[in-house]
């Protein structure tokens, strides 16, 4: 190797085609993760190329490098601090006017950059012809020709990157983009203080400094702040300079700017770009033309919605299946491999059943992100966006957050991951607070047993009821979110419809793994310290004042409890043997004793005067405590403790009419209907939220509100209807 | 001159002042929202809101309350 840290950032606009390149590149030598204190993806990859070892850094696509959004600054952050050795552009050939007004910022800032022209065979077929040695020479870079989705170009672009590093280029000189006289003399009074200090123009370009000063640029502005005395000369004179420029056009200087680079670039394309033929038909546009049609839109969007969810939830239930019956099997193979004892119970109640939870979603997960990636890869995302902000916007939202939210009916988990594709940071975290209020699927089994139970034939409108409570309810927190913790002004939705486009398999599958993998590498952790814990308190104290000898194996209640997660049936396990009527219930009964003895046990007494005022009594308590770990477990905790057997699930008899005979009124089964709906869904989401929001403080905000909302709305609900005697 | 809100679709028109402040200018600026430049209304979204530009040769969605920000000078030819 010659040179060993060579760092290579690859830069441009949002479906420029950059991650394809970046894919080509590196292949799957590449590894994702998060920049520091943001939930922007952070991608990066190695590649050897003559000789070197070429560090590749994907950073966030962006049309611009103003410090606005979150990838702006990420971006900006990267090239200026971390000084990369090469900065390779990635620029659509085929909308090269825009494309180009990054191009003008990379070059102010004066790293050493390469332009390449992505999709040149788009560009052509568009009669798009594109004179490369011209715009390199206008903009004093070397220019690539590439086609990412065949791969063509990228070992010409190696190459240039190598020539590059090496000084070996010809093209490669400083160009300064002409602002016009007046502005230039601004630009030139501040370099003028900037430059008493020749420390500073050692680290920065003094006259990107200027120019971001003159926009008014917060983030450059704090930056200079910090550069002490000769900082705050440099921050009066922008002052001065920016009102006496703002005086002579009657128009702020970043304006100005703007303009002028747009100026620039329509000045070079007049020499560079003929386009001779006129587009014969644009076939994206006539796809679109059915596809957002006022008529067809909406029915083909909710045909598409729909398919995405058969496709994850229907096809997906299969390999769930399959992973269902390896854990079980995985846990009765333990069970008799192992001597009954403390490990053994830790081993397959804690680990295995406990992180068995959390890969059965899997499936579910890797579809969901196919199909997102499809939507996303294809441009029909940004339509679905475009059809839907308008109902979205109402309750403060944007258009991209709508399927977020579908998908919560399923499963928060990777619904909460799938608001990735939100741009603001703002929208991403409103969408995944309010995203848990989607009942999921696995508290479906939690309103059957109870509204079944309770409501008998009117248990379809009584659970409709609860899911349209969520929905009120997330509409509600939204606005009150918006105008309390998001408040000003929200981002203009000046979206890019992107041309449709083919996918490559490859560049989907890749997509997929990248976020099916952060799932299962950062959630299996914080699920199996909490299975743990939950099992601990389930479990122990070991040996309880119980002295009545039952007779039989004991097995701690919470074993009972994870099989009955793991199966959802009423189905034995394979491998455990037919218990005796008799024998089961001495078991259940010990069972009860075990439990209502066990830490979960008290605790459910402790906190039980908590639930007093919503009418849950302490089992309904310590059911609602385990369905912290995982809602379907409330099903399971019931059984355990009002009929003492574990085996039920919700369409069990036996439960039914020991839950009518326990004093339970069907408001009170309501409210925890109400209540299992509205808190904290399970362990999965709150390690999702805190992942996705890169922040501990949301999660446990999360938390904090879900727990204070599921009460006080619980409370309404019992109070209210016991005072207008409904249902008691 | 008028809003690019109240054109209809298949308009197009140049455009000759954006209103508003700070970020939204500046953001609509630098996807090309620049005095001068021609915009064409490829159309509506289904519930009228937002709308779909042809802007610099590319599509691009804006909300019909952020459209009234920006004043248009409309080309009769279309």
């Amino acid at each position: 190797m010659k040179q060993d840290n060579i760092t290579i950032a690859l830069t441009g606009n949002p479906n420029s085609g950059k991650t394809t390149i970046f894919n080509n590149l590196t292949g799957t030598r590449q590894h994702v993760g998060n920049w520091p204190g943001v939930t922007v993806e952070k991608k990066v990859g190695t590649v050897v190329h003559n000789g070197y070892r070429l560090r590749v850094v994907d950073l966030p696509g962006t049309y611009s490098l103003t410090a606005y959004s979150i990838e702006e600054i990420v971006a900006r952050r990267f090239l200026v601090d971390e000084k990369p050795d090469v900065v390779v552009d990635i620029v659509d050939a085929s909308n090269l006017e825009r494309n180009l007004y990054l191009a003008t910022q990379l070059i102010e800032l004066g790293v050493k950059l390469i332009l390449v022209l992505n999709m040149a065979d788009m560009a052509q077929s568009r009669g798009h012809q594109i004179d490369a040695g011209s715009l390199g020479k206008l903009l004093g870079v070397p220019v690539v020709f590439t086609v990412g989705t065949k791969n063509e170009g990228t070992k010409d672009l190696l190459d240039r990157v190598v020539e590059v590093v090496e000084d070996r280029d010809t093209v490669s000189r400083h160009i300064h983009i002409s602002y016009g006289h007046e502005m230039e003399k601004e630009i030139k009074n501040i370099q003028d203080v900037i430059w008493q200090d020749p420390s500073i123009g050692e680290r920065f370009s003094t006259r990107w400094l200027a120019v971001k000063l003159l926009e008014n640029d917060t983030a450059v502005q704090d930056r200079v702040n910090s550069f002490g005395e000769i900082g705050k000369q440099i921050l009066a004179q922008a002052e001065a300079s920016r009102e006496r420029l703002t005086e002579f056009y009657q128009d702020d200087a970043e304006m100005i700017l703007t303009d002028q680079r747009y100026g620039f670039i329509n000045g070079a394309l007049k020499e560079v770009l003929k386009v001779t033929t006129k587009t014969k038909i644009d076939l994206s546009r006539q796809v679109d033309l059915i596809l957002t049609n006022r008529v067809l839109g909406f029915p083909i969007f909710i045909f598409f919605i729909w398919a995405m969810f058969q496709v994850t939830f229907t096809l997906g239930a299969y390999p769930m299946d399959w992973i269902d019956a390896g854990v079980s099997w995985l846990g009765a193979v333990m069970a008799g491999l192992m001597p009954a004892g403390l490990v053994r119970d830790l081993l397959i109640d804690g680990v295995i059943a406990g992180v068995g939870s959390v890969v059965i979603f899997l499936p579910n997960i890797m579809l969901l992100f196919f199909c997102i990636a499809l939507f996303e890869d294809t441009g029909y995302l940004a339509r679905a966006a475009f059809i839907m902000d308008r109902v979205m916007h109402m309750i403060g939202l944007h258009g991209k957050s709508f399927i977020p939210l579908l998908m919560g009916f399923g499963c928060n988990a990777p619904a909460i991951m799938a608001a990735r594709t939100l741009e603001s940071e703002r929208d991403r975290i409103l969408t995944i607070l309010i995203n848990p209020l989607m009942s999921c699927s696995a508290r479906l089994p939690v309103y059957v047993l109870l509204a079944g139970t309770f409501f008998g034939a009117s248990a379809g409108n009584v659970i409709f009821s609860i899911y349209a409570l969520g929905i009120a309810l997330a509409i509600t927190m939204g606005k009150l979110f918006r105008v309390t913790l998001f408040r000003g002004e929200t981002a203009p939705f000046v979206m890019e419809l992107p041309p449709y486009r083919l996918p490559t398999l490859k560049s989907l599958l890749i997509h997929m793994w990248d976020r099916s993998k952060i799932f299962l590498r950062k959630m299996g952790g914080v699920i199996l310290v909490g299975s743990i814990l939950i099992w601990f308190l389930g479990a122990f104290p070991r040996h309880p004042e119980l002295t009545h000898n039952y007779g039989v194996d004991k097995e701690p209640i919470s074993n009972i409890q994870a099989k009955e997660v793991a199966s959802e049936s009423s189905e034995q396990m394979p491998g455990s043997p037919e218990l005796k009527a008799e024998q089961k219930g001495e078991v259940q009964a010990e069972a009860l004793a075990r439990l209502s003895q066990s830490y979960l046990g008290r605790l459910g007494q402790v906190i039980q005067p908590v639930f007093g005022p919503l009418g849950f009594d302490w089992r309904t308590s310590v059911a609602v405590v385990t369905g912290f770990v995982a809602k379907e477990i409330v099903v399971s905790t019931l059984g355990v403790l009002y009929v003492a057997g574990a085996d039920v699930n919700e369409e069990s008899e036996a439960l039914r009419r020991s839950l009518r005979g326990s004093g339970m009124t069907p408001l009170g089964a309501y409210t925890l209907m109400a209540f299992v709906l509205i808190y904290v869904p399970c362990l999965a989401t709150v390690a999702v939220i805190s992942r996705e929001t890169n922040s501990r403080k949301w999660a446990a905000f999360s938390i904090v509100y879900s727990l204070a909302l599921a009460w006080v709305v619980s409370f309404l609900i019992y109070q209210g209807g016991r005072l207008l005697g409904l249902g008691v | 001159m008028i809003p690019l809100s109240e054109f209809k679709e298949g308009e197009r028109g140049l455009i000759a002042r954006v209103n508003g402040r700070g970020r939204f200018r500046k953001r609509l600026q630098e996807m090309g929202f620049i005095k001068g430049a021609e915009v064409f209304v490829e159309k509506y979204a289904p519930l009228r809101d937002p709308m779909e530009l042809v802007l610099k040769g590319y599509h691009v969605s804006l909300r019909v309350e952020e459209a009234a920000q920006i004043m248009m000078e409309k080309l009769e030819n279309s």
